[in-house]
């Protein structure tokens, strides 16, 4: 890989350069109940709106790439006859300025189920193909758990990754496209003291992190706890209202259902993404639920992300993000539910 | 420097008709007419459903086991297990129960509807390493519908396999599917052993559940082996072939050559909606069809 630096200041000629393409980034949305922001992915139309030093944001910029809904085909009619039209919905290229680490990884793990060799969805595709992603050095926040999941740190699936140290950006740089967009910009080749500022903000970070999961033998423990009662205790408290899987980076499963238009001209196949805690996911005509208790609805989230997901790729579907924990109303969080599966180890 | 960053067009066909395979091939679904419709019971129809272009109908292999997605335009996309032969390509027989929204509608339609079709999706039955084999064929209620495309290819190799049996269970004599087809099978050397849960006037065979047929036959010892040359193939309701599959590994079956076909709701087909997850397996992918090994190993499969 190729290293260069720049002077912070400059990230606001990278996001001129930039912004003859639309940009999405972290900005301020409002305050919560304390004044502190609250921040969500959108797009950015001035440096100034882009707010770098975000902790999260609340949901993922997954609606620029999984839209929470999304036409899948549409229909049109004559007589008896019907033609499908099919159209990706993807017309232009996106980049994503600001992406911590977990984010990364999350659309990394999301490629290997959506793009991987079992029927690759051109929808995602062809979206993540226009997704040029420039990655930024985070602070965890106290609900960030991403290096217990190893999600932590960025190996692939950026342009250009920014690490702040000190007054400089150390940049990795993972594409000619990022490349040649520097070369633009005023630009220094790498030195040794570099990379030792680089390591020593990495280990600065690890060492902020307040929240743990231990994921070792998790697969298994999933599997011999099956029917450990804490699940009827968290399935007693959630609520079934799926915000878990809208606010996650990596949820992507969906319903769905088809629309007719008015005059029945034409007609929408929609697919709208969903989530396994709503009551009906997996209930099928005649009206069996297969998981009709909240308890194993919110069992099956965890076996999907912590023991499916790590057994058919060897990595987990949970980046540790802790969206999911802040906005759940119930107080549910991925650490939580993980130690008391495990319980009483220590 | 222009930096405007390139637009990159996944798929040529973006914005038109989809017609080529590869990765703008997922939502393609081939154009199908219904050809023929009719009642086999107050509740279920056989639907004769043929690819209307010559070349794609031909081209369309499946292998027994196998569901489809089915699309009626506007009102919804469901699986069904393919019910007819493989040999015949996509020329298809699919039994449909009306229990919904699609399936409801379908019943109404007529004969020359435009639906579409795709797939095939999903696992098999595999047919082809039982040859040599005796096959025991078990079927409650609606499983006899998935059932029937192994049991038409073995029917097609009939010389390939030993023995033959059928053991079908219906709630009353009213809802047996393809009766008119028991005597055809029988002239195949099938065995086919019929028992429902409550008889009526006309009803001469057994009353019950299959499980006393089939305990009946372990207990008998002489019609299969079941420890050495048998195969099986169980579909039905998730009780029924726990039940039935249980006794038949008490009888020594091995478990990898017992077969179920698990159901569930299905969105997408192609391992991306989770809608089919058992535990975190994709019942679109990994299944429909299963071998009990897998299916025991599966949390929550039963
Ligand atoms: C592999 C497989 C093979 C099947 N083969 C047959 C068959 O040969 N004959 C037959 O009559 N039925 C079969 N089914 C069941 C059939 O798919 C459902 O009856 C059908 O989906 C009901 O759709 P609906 O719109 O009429 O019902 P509604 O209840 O109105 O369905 C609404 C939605 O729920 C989903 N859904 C509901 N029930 C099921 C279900 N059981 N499985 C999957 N999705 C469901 C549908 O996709 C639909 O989008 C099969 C199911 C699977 C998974
Ligand atoms: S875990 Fe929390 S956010 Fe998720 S469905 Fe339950 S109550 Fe809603
Ligand atoms: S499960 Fe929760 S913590 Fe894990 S990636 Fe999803 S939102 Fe983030
Ligand atoms: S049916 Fe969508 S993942 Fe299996």
């Amino acid at each position: 890989m190729i290293f260069k630096v720049f002077q912070a200041s400059e990230i606001a000629t990278l996001f001129e350069l930039l912004s003859v393409n639309r940009i999405v980034g972290p900005i301020e949305k409002g305050r919560d109940v304390n004044d502190s922001p609250l921040y969500d992915f959108d797009v950015v139309y001035d440096f100034k709106d882009l707010a770098l030093d975000y902790g999260q944001t609340i949901h993922s910029a997954k609606n620029y790439f999984l839209p929470y809904r999304e036409n899948l085909c549409t229909f049109t009619f004559e007589d008896d006859a019907w033609e499908k039209d099919v159209d990706f919905g993807a017309y232009e290229a996106h980049v994503f300025f600001g992406l911590h680490p977990c984010d990364i990884n999350a659309l990394n793990k999301l490629d290997k189920v959506l793009m991987g060799n079992n029927y690759p969805n051109p929808f995602y595709g062809a979206k993540r193909s226009n997704m040029f992603i420039v990655g930024h050095s985070c602070t965890p926040t106290p609900s960030c758990f991403c290096h217990s999941m190893g999600s932590d740190s960025a190996l692939s699936g950026f342009d250009l990754f920014l690490t702040l140290m000190e007054d400089e950006y150390f940049a990795e740089i993972q594409s000619s496209r990022a490349y040649h967009i520097l070369e633009n910009m005023e630009t220094r080749e790498a030195t040794h003291r570099d990379h030792l500022l680089f390591r020593k903000a990495s280990s600065r970070k690890r060492s902020l992190f307040k929240c743990e999961v231990d994921t070792s033998d998790l697969t298994k423990i999933l599997d011999m706890e099956f029917e450990s009662e804490v699940w009827r205790k968290w399935g007693g408290k959630c609520l079934s209202c799926g915000t878990c899987a809208n606010v996650c980076p990596t949820c992507y499963c969906y319903g769905v259902e088809e629309e007719v238009n008015m005059d029945f001209s034409h007609a929408s196949k929609v697919k709208q993404l969903y989530s396994c805690n709503l009551l009906d996911f997996a209930q099928v005509s005649g009206g069996h639920n297969f998981r009709p208790e909240s308890s194993t609805r919110l069992k099956y989230r965890y076996y999907h992300k912590h023991r499916g997901f790590v057994e058919a790729y060897e990595e987990s579907l949970c980046v540790g993000c802790g969206r999911c924990g802040n906005a759940c109303l119930a107080g549910i969080t991925v650490p939580e539910v993980i130690a008391s599966v495990r319980g009483g180890e220590k | 420097m222009d930096n405007k960053l390139q637009f990159v067009d996944l798929a040529a066909s973006h914005g038109t008709r989809v017609h080529k395979p590869g990765v703008e091939h997922f939502e393609y679904s081939y154009k199908a007419e219904i050809t023929n419709l009719y009642s086999l019971t107050a509740t279920e129809k056989l639907y004769q459903i043929q690819i209307v272009d010559p070349g794609e109908r031909k081209k369309f292999t499946f292998l027994p086991g196998q569901f489809v997605m089915l699309e009626l335009p506007g009102i919804g996309e469901a699986p069904f297990s393919i019910s007819s032969s493989a040999i015949r390509h996509g020329d298809l027989e699919f039994c449909i129960r009306g229990v919904g929204k699609m399936t409801n509608f379908l019943n109404r339609v007529k004969r020359g509807t435009t639906v579409g079709i795709s797939g095939p999706f999903g696992t098999h039955f595999p047919v082809e390493n039982m040859a040599g084999s005796d096959i025991l064929l078990i079927a409650g209620g609606l499983g006899i519908v998935p059932l029937r495309s192994p049991l038409m290819s073995v029917l097609e190799n009939r010389s390939s396999y030993g023995r033959v049996d059928i053991i079908y269970g219906a709630r009353e004599p009213l809802e047996l599917l393809f009766t008119y087809q028991y005597e055809m099978w029988k002239q195949f050397d099938i065995n086919l052993e019929i028992i429902v849960d409550k008889g009526d006037d006309k009803w001469s065979g057994p009353v019950g559940l299959i499980t006393e047929i089939l305990q009946a036959r372990i207990d008998n010892g002489t019609a299969n082996d079941f420890r050495k040359n048998t195969y099986a193939i169980v579909c039905g309701p998730p009780v029924m072939f726990k039940f039935v599959c249980e006794m038949l590994t008490r009888a020594g079956l091995p478990m990898e050559k017992m077969f179920v076909s698990l159901e569930r709701r299905m969105h997408c087909g192609r391992g991306k909606c989770c809608r089919c997850n058992v535990g975190s397996t994709y019942t679109c992918l990994e299944g429909p069809v299963f071998d009990y090994w897998t299916v025991l190993n599966l949390k929550e499969a039963i």
